[in-house]
């Protein structure tokens, strides 16, 4: 019933809006807090739930929540509301829902980016933020080359800007693996854990730096949401009720790419929050952006949070790889159901 | 209140439209008509300021519309293009919404004053009963229906509507001109792009008839669609007749 309310209307009033942000913000704080609490003894020793008055004794549970999983899950936090928002701008300006940083190329522009960085040695230049300053780079330098390619005069069509994100994709995946190839045993190995993605050395210090930008970057989005709405009918429909289309889509990318950028600066490339999250909430609270951007953001930093929880407690995986095995069957369900009712691949 | 001069303007190298010069007043409903790829939508499109003329001018209440900001001419001119594909599932209701865009600012809800002026513009479109149906799930002439109320509500004293009554079963695309009638009456100026001659007739003021990118004919519907230049551009006999009951009918043989 509460699933219905949240969906239906012939609009969105003020009481869907709160109660679509109360149901998110609610779920979010609880994982915010849960998560950071659960841990594993040994490994193989199971679930084993840290009990809140231990968070304020002295010991060693204390510097264990405060300096180690508090970090973590505020940079899974971060890093889940930023992928869930870019992706969902992405998917509103571009009208399409396949679009996500993967498939735009910005991840692949990072992931090279970095891997030259390991290979030029600047893994400890900027105080050891070296490959994720170089993530950053790289990842606005793809997001620039895929707009130049894609832009026919000023307007951004969705069929070439797509076709242009899966050409610098493939270019910076096969320079990425050249540069592999040339290098030795052990900076291979630190690529490709890099290119894995993963929070585990997370430290206040890389939340403090990705956080304003993931401030900067959703605040611009969630202003922008009545007119990504009406950008739901391509840019010249936009255009006629009032919208300025061309810095609608330029605002929107540049926050959407600042917010790709940061959370690959602290967590590396993790695939398929940007992508599942504003797709499945867009069944729940309906396709208003002035709810599916914020509910997509507290809801994707849940998200991340859990999986980075699961992965901490199978012995340190990277979260990619577990966004990616959740995410990939999910979707599959999505696709399958979509396509006996028709409803994800309409228009 | 809209003032075209001399325009030409094109996509790529050949021109669509050439020395086009043409006028709209308040108060005034002007049908545009012509046989396909004459450059009506084209027209339509320079007139929305969406497409820069190359040559000439374009002038609404003394202003080009494709040098005036977007939020500014919405207030001035609502534009209903051709082709209307929205992407994501959202109500009819909230397609009409989007006409309110330049009422209103910064990322709010929608006002009590614009949610109303919507429900008032679907009722004279009569699509009232559809406001939380799915735009996308509507028939054809049930979404046009939907599109002219979000062009209505826009509340814009210049009307330009691609092809409003396209897919519109006779008494809805009659409804539909009424309705557009009446802000003509209410001082506003309506531009109707339409393949609906007998349609133009009945309702407009003026039609002006659009050939190779050349206005053909410009005066009162009678007497524009009377003149063999305009036979010869559709390629086919247009029967002008007078119903016994008064107003007049065409039959294109």
């Amino acid at each position: 019933m509460i699933a219905s309310f949240l969906a239906g209307g012939a609009r969105l009033t003020p009481a869907r809006l709160t109660a679509v942000l109360a149901c998110c913000v609610a779920t979010c704080a609880l994982i915010a807090i849960v998560t950071p609490l659960c841990g594993t003894g040994l490994p193989g020793q199971g679930l084993e739930l840290m009990s809140p008055a231990a968070i304020w004794s002295d010991d060693g549970d204390s510097t264990i929540y405060w300096r180690v999983r508090l970090p973590r899950t505020l940079a899974a936090l971060l890093c889940g509301a930023a992928l869930a928002g870019a992706g969902c701008a992405f998917q509103a300006v571009l009208r399409n829902p396949l679009a996500e940083p993967f498939t735009l190329g910005v991840s692949s522009g990072a992931s090279l980016a970095a891997v030259l960085a390991i290979r030029l040695g600047l893994g400890s230049a900027l105080g050891g933020a070296g490959v994720s300053a170089a993530a950053v780079l790289g990842a606005i330098a793809a997001v620039v080359i895929v707009w130049r390619l894609a832009r026919v005069g000023d307007a951004l069509p969705p069929a070439t800007l797509i076709l242009a994100g899966v050409t610098v994709s493939m270019f910076c995946s096969a320079a990425s693996l050249a540069v592999q190839y040339s290098s030795d045993f052990a900076d291979v190995s630190r690529m490709l854990r890099w290119m894995m993605g993963g929070l585990e050395w997370t430290t206040y210090a890389t939340v403090a730096r990705a956080a304003p930008a993931i401030a900067v970057g959703a605040l611009t989005l969630i202003v922008l949401g009545r007119a990504l709405n009406a950008m739901a009918a391509g840019p010249e429909a936009a255009a006629s009720v009032g919208v300025d289309a061309g810095r609608t889509q330029t605002l929107a990318f540049g926050a959407a790419s600042l917010l790709v950028g940061a959370s690959i600066g602290v967590a590396g490339p993790v695939g398929f929050v940007g992508l599942i999250v504003p797709h499945a909430l867009r069944a729940v609270v309906g396709p208003d952006h002035r709810a599916l951007l914020p509910a997509s953001m507290l809801i994707g930093a849940a998200l991340v949070a859990v999986c980075d929880t699961l992965a901490r407690m199978l012995g340190q995986w990277p979260v990619g790889i577990i966004t990616a095995l959740l995410g990939g069957p999910f979707f599959m369900l999505l696709l399958v159901r979509g396509k006996r009712s028709a409803d994800l691949w309409r228009s | 209140m809209l003032v075209l001069a001399d325009v030409g303007c094109g996509y790529g190298a050949a021109p669509v439209l050439d020395g086009i010069s043409v006028r709209a007043a308040a108060g005034e409903l002007v049908a545009i008509v012509g046989p396909n790829g004459a450059g009506k939508t084209t027209l339509a499109r320079v007139v929305g300021g969406l497409l820069p003329a190359r040559r000439g001018t374009v002038r609404i209440d003394g202003r080009d519309p494709a040098r005036t900001p977007r939020r500014e001419l919405a207030h001035r001119l609502a534009y209903l293009p051709q082709r209307y594909e929205v992407a994501f599932p959202f109500t009819a209701l909230e397609i009409v919404l989007m006409g309110r865009y330049a009422h209103s600012r910064g990322p709010g809800l929608d006002r009590a004053a614009d949610v109303t002026a919507a429900q008032a513009a679907m009722v004279r479109c009569d699509v009232e009963t559809l406001v939380d149906r799915r735009f996308d799930t509507l028939s054809g002439g049930e979404r046009r229906r939907v599109l002219v109320a979000q062009a209505l509500c826009q509340g814009a004293r210049l009307l330009v509507l691609d092809e409003p009554t396209a897919g519109l079963d006779p008494s809805h695309a009659i409804a539909v001109m009424a309705a557009l009638a009446a802000e003509r009456d209410r001082g506003a100026a309506v531009l109707v792009v339409t393949h609906d001659l007998d349609l133009a007739i009945r309702t407009a003021d003026r039609v002006i008839v659009l050939a190779h990118g050349h206005v053909i004919a410009d005066a009162a519907p009678a007497e524009a669609l009377a003149t063999p230049a305009v036979a010869q551009a559709f390629g086919c006999e247009l029967h002008l007749g007078e119903l016994r009951a008064g107003g007049r009918f065409l039959v294109a043989r």
